[in-house]
């Protein structure tokens, strides 16, 4: 099932509004079905108007399945119980489970306001500041890539617009050429592919037996793709499993992508999340950037950032010379403009502020550190609850060895149904849990759900599976 | 064209390959230097996979500002981009919208407890359709708060990346669920209209608009080209102030457009960049929408708030779908996110917020629209003056099409001959077509423009 990581904040048709003052009395009928008779004889009474009995050009249209997080949000929203545990959301929570504003960016923001900042059109290729500090961010700031000129670096709209331009270009410019993406993968990745029409296929990379990476697996399907592939990696914090590579299994990757004049495409949304460290996270990208590769890195600020709905990322393409570089932009630029124009100048703003003031910068790393370090004690705290309270032996050390917002419980569908209707804990079905939504006040309570839906909960054409 | 220069590489390999090339190639044709490799990707050793890219030239629009920013006169004039500016020539960020961002940030707009909640929620993500308050409030302006169309839950309407992200998304959805894949724009039109259409998967027809000889509407024109359409075929209309041409039809003529459109079962898709800058009036703006509304007939129509608001970099704009049946919305607006969705997921929360916290606040609105009326009178105003200063210079040539025309633009009707002349001798930027931004002039500047007119019009170009 296509799992994404969008907030369980991501609200529906017919639910309610962001707005309180919307709760009790939206007539919002948008995605109900049956539409009140008496409104369509009052739309039929218009006789006069001949157009008025044709009917709707769009009359022939389906209603698209509801996207899967959603799902989860709204189910989670009509609970009841006060026991209940949203677990879908891929959004960062306090400890009380609040959402959380960072600090620096409400002081990036007032400093923008008081200067009076104009909202004029940004270039196609966006903010310029911004664009500068992505990309050392990304590389490091002294990195050859940089001072060389070799990145071609746009704004764009969060991680999923910046995966889209790439995308796009790889689809003019790289014709018959497919990209590779990991087994399972963000939901949303294919989405991007198909819409740009680029072909995919995958490469194993999720292990059930140990709930780790099947690394052979991964290496003999990038060795076994057409040369010159596209090959979609997770920078770091790997969604949805958390799995990442170890340093030496990165090695071995680069190796095996140049080998085969491959094109790796890296996916970089949690930089800074992961480890609480800018740099270590960015590890993987700057080894293949030592290799003098050619790539492309796709950035998003919306987790580390706090950034979710300004939608501020980045499409970076490293490429052998400068002269390239600026011609990947232009093309860049091209794409943009017929879908948006050029990008959203807040979050641009924000960013570029944030990191272009040295204690704002050292605020902004704190805070990270801060996010990721709560997320990392709830991890501690929920493997000691389930081995203190789980008697079989099992070995749930996976929890503490995978890494980011998300951790691949190893739940199946049966199971992870067990835990939502029995246990109303809210998770998507393929076992993906979110500890951004987890406090430590509640891990005991997940504890005693995940051990019940390990060892009781069953498909009834199922045997037990010896754990 | 580019090619990758082997000879001066410091790898042998890469200089070896780089003489076998300029043997095998006459030229530098990066076609066939691409053919070379193995395959589009994979590179030869030191080789770039980006080899067979070109650069690709500057945005013909942005680009008039590109080049104004890298002209070191001092008298130089941009009136190519379609940004508003003061009688000083600056950039202006509406008072009201100041307002709106300050409570935005100040939090003074909680009374209850409800609302802290929300505030600190500020950064999450929309749902993919975007605000649904900014969506409401967006549909009410444009179609009238009073619209059957609304009061009968028969429109759809979603946040977009303004009028280019709305345009792109409606095309992008029309291409999917539509029967008919041609979509008619005026010729003239707005530069980049083809090329979202293109991309968004429709074949693009032109159908015939601006008269040169009476630099008014081609209106029989217009009637005979959309008559011979196919049924059903798309329609883009601009709801007010044509861009570039600033060429309005009369009421009447929309009255017979509407009649002739609804006879032949085409689509129409609005474009709305201009509600309330065209006129001075939102609703005088939107009255050609709300026509077509009224017929209980079904249509889009992308607004922007780039001028209106001024919220040009914020991007804000929505995607409204009027249709037969509420059902039938509730079906199309799923269909609408799965367009959005690999596009880039969902909406910016900034600019809609602030269009949500003034449509919302009758004072804030009314403090709006006199703003717009302050923008729009500006411009009238310089319209006047230049067509004063260009008959007090005695320019040949009749200029009364400065004063009819509509909007933010005027058609002057010079060639990229003159226009070309007019940017190097008198530093005057604009588009090739002849288009002038009247937002870009102020009292100080319009005699140097009509000095410049003046000079291309009575030489011999």
């Amino acid at each position: 099932l296509v799992i994404d990581s969008m907030a369980s904040s991501m609200l529906s048709l017919g639910s309610t509004s962001l707005l309180p003052r919307e709760i009790n009395k939206d007539k919002l009928k948008l995605g109900t079905s049956g539409s009140n008779p008496f409104l369509k004889a009052k739309c039929f009474s218009r006789v006069t108007m001949s157009v008025a009995v044709k009917p709707s050009r769009f009359e022939g249209i389906t209603m698209a399945p509801p996207d899967p997080i959603l799902g989860v949000s709204e189910a989670f929203k009509a609970d009841t119980n006060e026991l209940k545990l949203n677990l879908g959301v891929g959004a960062y929570r306090t400890e009380e489970l609040q959402p959380y504003v960072l600090n620096v960016v409400k002081k990036a923001e007032n400093l923008m306001l008081e200067r009076g900042d104009n909202k004029e059109y940004l270039p196609i290729e966006g903010l310029a500041a911004f664009n500068k500090t992505t990309a050392e961010l990304l590389f490091g700031a002294g990195h050859p890539v940089i001072k060389e000129q070799k990145v071609a670096t746009i704004q764009g709209l969060s991680g999923t617009g910046s995966l889209r331009l790439a995308a796009a270009l790889i689809e003019r410019y790289f014709a018959g050429a497919k990209v590779l993406i990991s087994a399972p993968t963000w939901g949303n990745h294919k989405n991007i592919f198909n819409d740009a029409k680029v072909p995919w296929s995958e490469y194993r990379y999720y292990d059930p037996k140990t709930i780790g990476l099947d690394f052979e697996g991964m290496i003999a399907d990038i060795k076994e793709a057409p040369e010159g592939s596209f090959i979609l990696l997770h920078g770091c914090a790997h969604n949805p499993t958390g799995i990442d590579p170890t340093p030496e299994q990165w090695v071995k990757i680069a190796d095996v992508i140049q080998e085969k004049n491959h094109i790796p495409f890296f996916d970089v949304a949690y930089q800074g999340f992961a480890s609480g460290s800018l740099d270590e996270d960015a590890a993987s990208v700057r080894l293949f950037a030592e290799r003098g590769m050619e790539f492309f890195v796709a950035q998003s600020y919306s987790k580390n950032l706090g950034l979710y709905a300004e939608r501020i990322g980045a499409i970076n393409v490293v490429c052998s010379s400068a002269d390239a570089a600026t011609r990947v932009k232009s093309q860049l630029k091209r794409i943009a403009r017929p879908m948006y124009s050029n990008p959203p100048v807040h979050g641009a703003r924000i960013v570029a502020n944030v990191v272009g003031d040295a204690a704002m910068f050292n605020e902004w790393k704190a805070e990270m550190e801060m996010m990721a370090g709560r997320i990392k004690t709830v991890r501690q705290q929920l493997y000691d609850s389930l081995v203190s309270k789980d008697k079989s032996g099992k070995d749930w050390s996976f929890i503490l060895k995978q890494i980011g917002m998300f951790s691949f419980t190893g739940l199946n569908k049966a199971q992870s149904d067990n835990m939502t209707d029995k246990w109303h804990v809210y998770m998507t079905k393929d076992g993906r849990i979110s500890l951004a939504g987890l406090s430590m006040a509640k891990c005991e309570y997940l504890a005693d759900a995940i051990i019940d839906s390990y060892h009781n909960a069953l498909l009834y054409w199922e045997t037990p599976i010896e754990l | 064209m580019k090619t990758n220069d082997f000879s001066s590489s410091s790898s042998p390999s890469d200089r070896r390959i780089g003489a076998l090339l300029r043997h095998l190639t006459a030229g530098t044709d990066a076609d066939r230097v691409s053919s070379v490799f193995a395959s589009p990707t994979s590179g030869v050793a030191g080789g770039s996979v980006f080899a067979h890219l070109v650069q690709a030239p500057e945005d013909a629009i942005l680009g008039v500002t590109i080049a104004y920013n890298k002209d070191p006169s001092p008298i130089k004039l941009n009136l190519g981009v379609g940004a508003y500016r003061t009688e000083e020539g600056k950039p202006l960020v509406l008072n009201v919208v100041r307002k709106a961002e300050q409570q935005l940030i100040n939090d003074r707009f909680i009374s209850l407890s409800l609302w802290v909640e929300f505030w600190s929620r500020i950064k999450e993500y929309l749902p993919i359709v975007g605000l649904v308050e900014f969506n409401k409030l967006s549909a009410k302006l444009i179609l009238g708060a009073d619209s059957p169309a609304i009061r009968e839950n028969r429109v759809t309407t979603v946040e977009c990346l303004s009028g280019t992200g709305s345009l792109r998304v409606g095309g992008e959805f029309l291409a999917r669920h539509y029967h008919q894949k041609t979509i008619y724009i005026p010729q003239p039109t707005w530069g980049n209209h083809p090329k979202i259409f293109t991309l968004a998967g429709l074949s693009v027809k032109t159908y015939r608009y601006y008269d040169p000889s009476t630099r008014g509407l081609n209106f029989q024109g217009l009637l005979e080209d959309l008559g011979a359409a196919p049924q059903g075929s798309i329609v883009l209309l601009h709801a007010c102030a044509h861009n570039p041409t600033g060429v309005d039809p009369t009421l009447e003529q929309w009255e017979q457009i509407r009649k002739l459109m609804r006879s032949k079962g085409l689509m129409p898709f609005f474009d709305s960049a201009y509600q309330g800058f065209a006129s001075g009036s939102l609703d005088t703006d939107a009255k050609p929408i709300r026509m077509f509304v009224a017929d209980g007939g079904e249509l889009l129509v992308a607004q922007s708030y780039a001028k209106n608001m001024g919220l040009y970099g914020e991007r804000v704009g929505a995607l409204s779908i009027v249709c037969k049946a509420a059902d039938v919305a509730g079906r199309v607006e799923s269909q609408l996110k799965l367009v959005i969705r690999p596009m880039y997921s969902n909406p910016p929360i900034h600019g809609a917020s602030i269009v949500a916290v003034i449509l919302r606040d009758r004072n804030l609105f009314n403090e709006w629209t006199l703003e717009l009326k302050a923008m729009a009178d500006r411009i009238i105003s310089m319209r006047k003056q230049l067509f004063e200063a260009l008959r007090a210079r005695g320019t040949p040539g009749d200029w009364t099409h400065i004063i009819k025309q509509i909007g933010m633009f005027t058609f002057t009707g010079l060639n990229p001959t003159q226009v070309s002349y007019m940017t190097k001798e008198y530093h005057i930027y604009m588009t090739s077509d002849g288009r002038i931004s009247m937002a870009g002039l102020s009292s100080k500047t319009v005699p140097h423009l009509a000095d410049a007119i003046h000079a291309v019009v009575t030489k011999a170009l």
